[in-house]
């Protein structure tokens, strides 16, 4: 990306229509490692790629539970993302606290979106650096919504955001139509596929490079990962399908969150 | 408690126009005693905790299904007597900020932990006090039975048995005799589970014979290292 | 603070500076409501009457309004304080419809958030000088549950407020406790009535004209004001 002179401070348009620092932020959340989303009729799940910086060094943790019924993947700058998880827990406490009620999925990432648009439009903020994947079970199902530094959050079928992310999405893309129906072992299967095919060439999935959070009907948000992560690795290596071995096609000019209705 | 919130409604003027019809309640008294008795035991390896369901006040009942002791984690229960929204706010607040503690450090708090953290919580009402009765149930981090009481403002101490609420004079030398065997000469063998949980009984059959608080129902929480059971024991009910 | 003073303070007015601002007694009143579980949902009732200590002040005054499709509050005690709380949540109301994501409070949620608004009232020692009754329908059954000035909240198959207690509580336990899915909507609307007319009997701040309402998988319903018939012996 060029600089320009356009792309000094978050409150300056540029003559093509473009608000360059909230697009740099969008880049942020790309060079974290890949977060993955689905949902079913009954769950909704988050699998992450985690990073360690070095073989001396534990792994950096990308799933936060919320509450009992939510929690959220990460990808980008982990600072900010400390603070929005702070922020979504106080929110979900609140809402018990008050009237009683698991906080609906929508709201709180609305309130996300609304926090980050302030961050947007104001002289001397920097957008949040962070994107983050929202799972939750409320009254009304299985929720599974992406939110944006640029205020954006959209709900999905399946997502995924992040380093390589594209490939995650191709898979997705492919095989969404059968995660509605699709029973919680098979959902995870289908994650941990779109979540390997992130991976670089040598890398392979195990149980100290991965989690995932699971939610759904009776089942409160749960962080599985190490020594219980196996039994779901396996369920990968079981099944050959050779056709989904997909070849790196990153497509340049997707629908990125930045993008307005018209785009 | 001078102060009947029901018979305010229609009397601002003190019981039957007493006082020359001078306001007699010009304070709000922000305190009322909603009545109940809980009761913990602990033995080796198991601990319980046991509370009626009558809700009270004055010489109404106001619910016969009111749950005074809640599961905090699987392996402790709070049980509460004296002004019931002090003691649903308590339990509110105790239940957030181990949540807090939950989200910091990816375990449940343990008993002790529990117990310090419901001691300061009461005492930082310490000039506004929650006008609550506290009887926390559990395992220590050994395994072992353990009770607290606490008063309102938060000092606290373990017992093998303890009984707080309206119907504690009553059931607390039962107890003691029972379970703790005071001026018992012959028997002193730890009391097993199945019989802690008759004496419970007993001690609830009791007390709600005598005491117009307590009655209706009984919660029983029991303890073990597998978790945290109930079991419901119908009471009288008048 | 207020409360280290005892009612033997003579020094009550300047010693407490700002005594005027709360509540400290109720002024216009309405008196005893009542509400229980039937076979289909919830019924409750409340009389038009509003009282300014013994005079009979306003005489159609609503005291049961609906909160969405499917929760009624009845409020006795001080009106305006009443009043107060209907403006809460008609805003609260608004707020919610607003956002419009499928979320709707019901009467649990409702009796939660207005349990906590009496209870931080009662905290700050200035009390909405309020006894609620909160019926609703939800997850296919009737909700009914009290909240008071002191933020006590209960639920209960019947409930009774102010002299209701005495008046009206037996004869509800009677009739409805432990046949709460047998009585019928006859049956219940018998109980109110016959309730109602012991009340305008023998609790001298009520009146003989008054609302019911039920709240049933259909939604609520709240009555036009009527009479009960009335004998007067001597």
């Amino acid at each position: 990306m060029f600089r320009n002179q356009y792309d000094n401070d978050i409150s300056t348009w540029s003559p093509q229509g473009r608000i360059h620092q909230i697009e740099y932020a969008l880049e942020a959340v790309k060079q974290g490692s890949a977060s993955v989303g689905l949902r079913s009729n009954t769950h909704a799940i988050l699998l992450v790629l985690k990073r360690s910086p070095g073989d001396l060094a534990s792994y950096q943790k990308k799933i936060t539970r919320i509450d009992d019924h939510m929690g959220a993947a990460i990808a980008g700058l982990m600072s900010d993302a400390r603070v929005l998880s702070n922020f979504m827990r106080t929110e979900a406490m609140k809402s018990r606290a008050i009237f009683g009620r698991p906080l609906p999925i929508y709201r709180i990432v609305s309130a996300i979106g609304d926090k980050a648009q302030v961050n947007t439009q104001i002289y001397g903020r920097r957008p949040y650096g962070v994107g983050l994947l929202v799972v939750g079970y409320d009254e009304t199902g299985p929720h599974l919504y992406e939110c944006a530094p640029s205020g954006n959050f959209f709900e999905y079928y399946a997502m995924s955001i992040g380093a390589r992310s594209q490939s995650a999405k191709t898979y997705l893309e492919k095989h969404y139509e059968s995660f509605a129906e699709a029973p919680l072992d098979e959902l995870v299967r289908h994650g941990l596929h779109a979540l390997r095919d992130t991976l670089q060439q040598d890398k392979e999935l195990n149980t100290l490079n991965c989690s995932i959070g699971i939610v759904g009907v009776d089942h409160k948000f749960k962080i599985i990962e190490e020594d219980e992560l196996q039994r779901y690795l396996d369920l990968l290596d079981n099944v050959v399908d050779t056709e989904d071995i997909v070849q790196e096609e990153e497509e340049e000019g997707q629908a990125a969150p930045m993008d307005t209705e018209e785009a | 408690m001078n102060f009947v919130p029901t018979a305010l409604e229609f009397d601002t003027y003190g019981q039957n126009g007493q006082n020359g019809g001078v306001p007699t309640s010009l304070y709000f008294d922000p305190y009322d005693n909603n009545g109940g008795t809980a009761l913990g035991l602990s033995g080796e390896d198991y601990s319980i905790v046991a509370s009626d369901t009558r809700q009270s006040s004055g010489f109404d009942i106001y619910s016969r299904c009111d749950q005074k002791a809640t599961k905090l984690t699987e392996n402790s229960v709070l049980a509460l007597g004296g002004f019931r929204a002090d003691g649903r706010s308590l339990t509110k607040r105790i239940i957030q900020r181990m949540e807090w503690y939950r989200h910091a450090h990816e375990k449940e708090m343990s008993f002790r932990a529990i117990s310090q953290l419901l001691s300061v919580t009461l005492y930082s009402r310490r000039f506004f006090p929650y006008y609550a009765f506290s009887l926390l149930g559990g395992l220590d981090e050994n395994g072992k039975g353990v009770v607290c009481s606490f008063d309102s403002v938060g000092s606290y101490h373990d017992e093998p048995s303890c009984v707080v609420g309206s119907g504690s004079a009553l059931m607390q030398s039962f107890v003691d005799n029972q379970i703790a065997f005071h001026n018992q000469q012959v028997n002193n063998e730890p009391i097993s589970l199945e019989k802690a949980i008759r004496i419970v009984k007993d001690s609830f059959d009791g007390v709600a014979e005598r005491d117009i608080y307590t009655g209706d129902s009984l919660d029983i929480f029991i303890i073990t290292r597998d978790g945290v059971t109930t079991e419901q024991y119908p009471l009288r009910k008048d | 603070m207020n409360f280290d003073n005892n009612n033997n303070n003579n020094n009550f007015y300047e010693s407490v500076g700002n005594v005027t601002k709360q509540t400290t007694r109720p002024i216009v009143t309405g008196t005893s409501i009542i509400g229980f579980k039937y076979r289909d949902g919830i019924m409750i009732a409340a009389d038009n009457l509003a009282s300014y200590g013994s005079l009979a002040r306003f005489k159609s005054v609503e005291r049961i309004f609906p909160v969405g499709e499917f929760t009624c509050i009845a409020g006795s005690g001080d009106l305006s304080d009443f009043q107060y709380i209907k403006h809460l949540l008609e805003s609260l109301m608004i707020k919610e419809n607003y956002i419009d994501d499928g979320h709707v409070l019901t009467a649990p949620h409702i009796h939660e958030y207005l349990t906590q608004i009496l209870y931080g009232r009662r905290s700050k020692l200035n009390p909405l000088w309020n006894s609620l009754i909160i019926g609703g329908f939800h997850d296919g059954e009737g909700y009914l549950g009290y909240a008071d000035l002191l933020g006590t909240a209960h639920k209960s198959s019947t409930i009774a407020t102010g002299l209701g207690t005495q008046l009206m509580h037996p004869l509800l336990r009677k009739s409805v406790e432990g046949r709460e899915n047998e009585v019928t909507e006859e049956e219940a609307i018998e109980i109110v009535n016959d309730c109602m007319r012991v009340s305008y009997y023998r609790d001298a701040r009520s009146l003989n004209k008054f609302q019911r309402a039920k709240i049933t998988a259909k939604g609520f319903e709240i009555t036009e004001p009527y009479s009960v018939d009335v004998v007067w012996h001597e």
